[in-house]
């Protein structure tokens, strides 16, 4: 048994939440500034450059990349040999979070009640998703997620026939759909199979997933980057406004599911791609 | 005016007067300098509300221009964090009404519904946008902020911002014009000539 102090997990995701609402992802830094080189749309690659300009301005000053600094999404993976001491788990997380979000002046956007709203003042509770898995170390994967992207989301339960037509038509409407809402460029997270909320889960892990990376399963693989290709020819573009940068990435994840279904959530997530890692 | 790819951006003063906007045009960069009111959400549920008991508003509607934001809280000797758009949809049900009293711009990003496209072109009316997600790059242009209502709401209370040269870009002009639809078929005509 190792044992781990939950004061720890408090001080990881209290940095966590700054890093990951200042400082961009190098594979997300990479993808746009890829695509600002690729993109022949004049007032889409003056788009482009603005984000890069933005990307640079918030690590300079450690200010927030997007004013939305989300729903703090907590994934922790725990190893079985792993005891925590000094209280709560779940209790450390928010308290993170709450710290992370004061101390770093952070937007706090999280509501008490999703009918009678009022504004929880702290960002807690975090949403927060735990697996177990072998080994003593603790992983700890933080993603503020905006809603501007995620309002743009959709799950569909599909009967089998649909097959990968149907698979494939449900996630060029939902970004077409989504147009301008979701601050393209986006990164389109898919979850195919397992039950209702299982898809929904693969599919906003698949966000976390670096972008540039696939599928392990070259069938899948080639639905990536078909879907890529053809999202990149819907003409949206950068806020929008028109071209080709469209989305950054396409990631999907896939389970085994019931011989009556085929659940497909995709989750939408913007240019501000925000995810960072640690292990304790 | 300054050059931005091609074309100059037309400088707007804030409040903005509905003459200044009458001949700008879906696509047309603009720089807002003046001074602009940010409401989402909640501020314009209580906006409607106070409209509804014929109490006045805490900022003058006339020539006024909304943004739709929330920032984050300021650092200490900065007048704002982070400042970009949120989705303007969800302000749609309260627009037509605000148009109706003299608003003249919103900013935003997305899509706008029929009726709010309607209600800008009766009013001769502007919707711009500005760029999702360069929350850092916008609050440059933030000189000063301060809460005007709402302090309650957090974020989401309603500030008056000082800009200079703020960057927005004209998404459905006074004759109804749509970016979004003309400039993705704009850019997807270019790829069959
Ligand atoms: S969708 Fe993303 S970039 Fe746009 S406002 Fe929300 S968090 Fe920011």
């Amino acid at each position: 048994m190792r044992q781990i102090d939950v004061s720890q997990v408090s001080r990881a995701l209290a940095e966590m939440a700054v890093e990951a609402n200042c400082y961009l992802g190098e594979d997300v830094c990479g993808a746009i500034a890829r695509c600002r080189k690729e993109e022949t749309w004049p007032s889409a690659k003056d788009t482009l450059e603005k984000l890069e300009k933005n990307i640079a301005l918030a690590a300079e000053r450690q200010m927030p990349l997007c004013q939305d600094t989300g729903m703090a999404c907590v994934f922790m993976e725990v190893g079985q040999e792993v005891h925590f001491t000094g209280g709560s788990l779940e209790e450390a997380i928010h308290q993170g979070v709450r710290e992370g979000y004061k101390n770093g002046f952070l937007r706090k956007s999280v509501v008490a009640d999703p009918i009678r709203r009022g504004n929880t003042g702290d960002n807690t509770p975090a949403h927060i998703h735990y697996e177990i898995v072998p080994g003593d170390k603790v992983k700890i994967v933080f993603a503020p997620k905006g809603f501007g992207s995620e309002n743009m989301s959709q799950i569909r339960m599909f009967p089998p026939a649909a097959g990968l037509q149907g698979v494939k038509d449900f996630i060029l409407r939902t970004v077409e759909e989504a147009g301008a809402n979701p601050c393209p460029p986006i990164v389109v997270g898919v979850g195919i199979g397992g039950t209702f909320d299982r898809a929904a889960l693969m599919a906003k892990q698949a966000l976390l997933e670096p972008l540039g990376t696939h599928h392990p399963d070259p069938y899948y693989r080639a639905v990536e980057e078909e879907l890529l290709e053809r999202i990149n020819g819907l003409g949206i573009g950068p806020q929008g406004f028109g071209g080709r940068t469209t989305a950054l990435g396409v990631r999907i994840k896939t389970f085994p599911t019931h011989i009556a279904g085929m659940p497909v959530a995709v989750n939408i997530n913007c240019h501000v791609s925000r995810h960072k890692e640690r292990i304790l | 005016m300054e050059r931005k790819e091609g074309k100059m951006a037309r400088r707007l003063k804030a409040p903005l007067k509905k003459e200044d906007i009458k001949d700008v045009r879906a696509g047309d960069p603009v720089l807002i300098s003046g001074l602009i009111y940010t409401a989402r959400d909640a501020a314009h549920k209580r906006l409607v509300e106070m409209l509804e008991k014929n109490q006045a508003l805490p900022f003058p509607l006339e020539e006024a221009v909304i943004y739709y934001a929330g920032p984050t809280p300021a650092k200490p000797g900065q007048p704002i964090g982070s400042a970009g758009p949120t989705t303007s949809y969800r302000m749609d049900p309260y627009a037509p009404r605000l148009l109706d009293l003299g608003l003249s711009a919103m900013i935003g990003k997305g899509q706008r519904s029929d009726q709010v496209k309607e209600a800008i072109r009766r009013n001769g009316g502007v919707y711009l946008g500005a760029i999702g997600g360069a929350g850092a790059l916008i609050a440059g242009t933030v000189k000063r902020a301060w809460i005007v209502a709402f302090e309650d709401l957090g974020p989401e209370a309603i500030r008056a911002l000082e800009v200079e040269d703020f960057p927005a870009t004209v998404v459905i002009d006074s004759q109804g014009n749509d970016l979004y639809e003309i400039g993705r078929k704009r850019y997807l005509d270019s790829l069959s000539l």
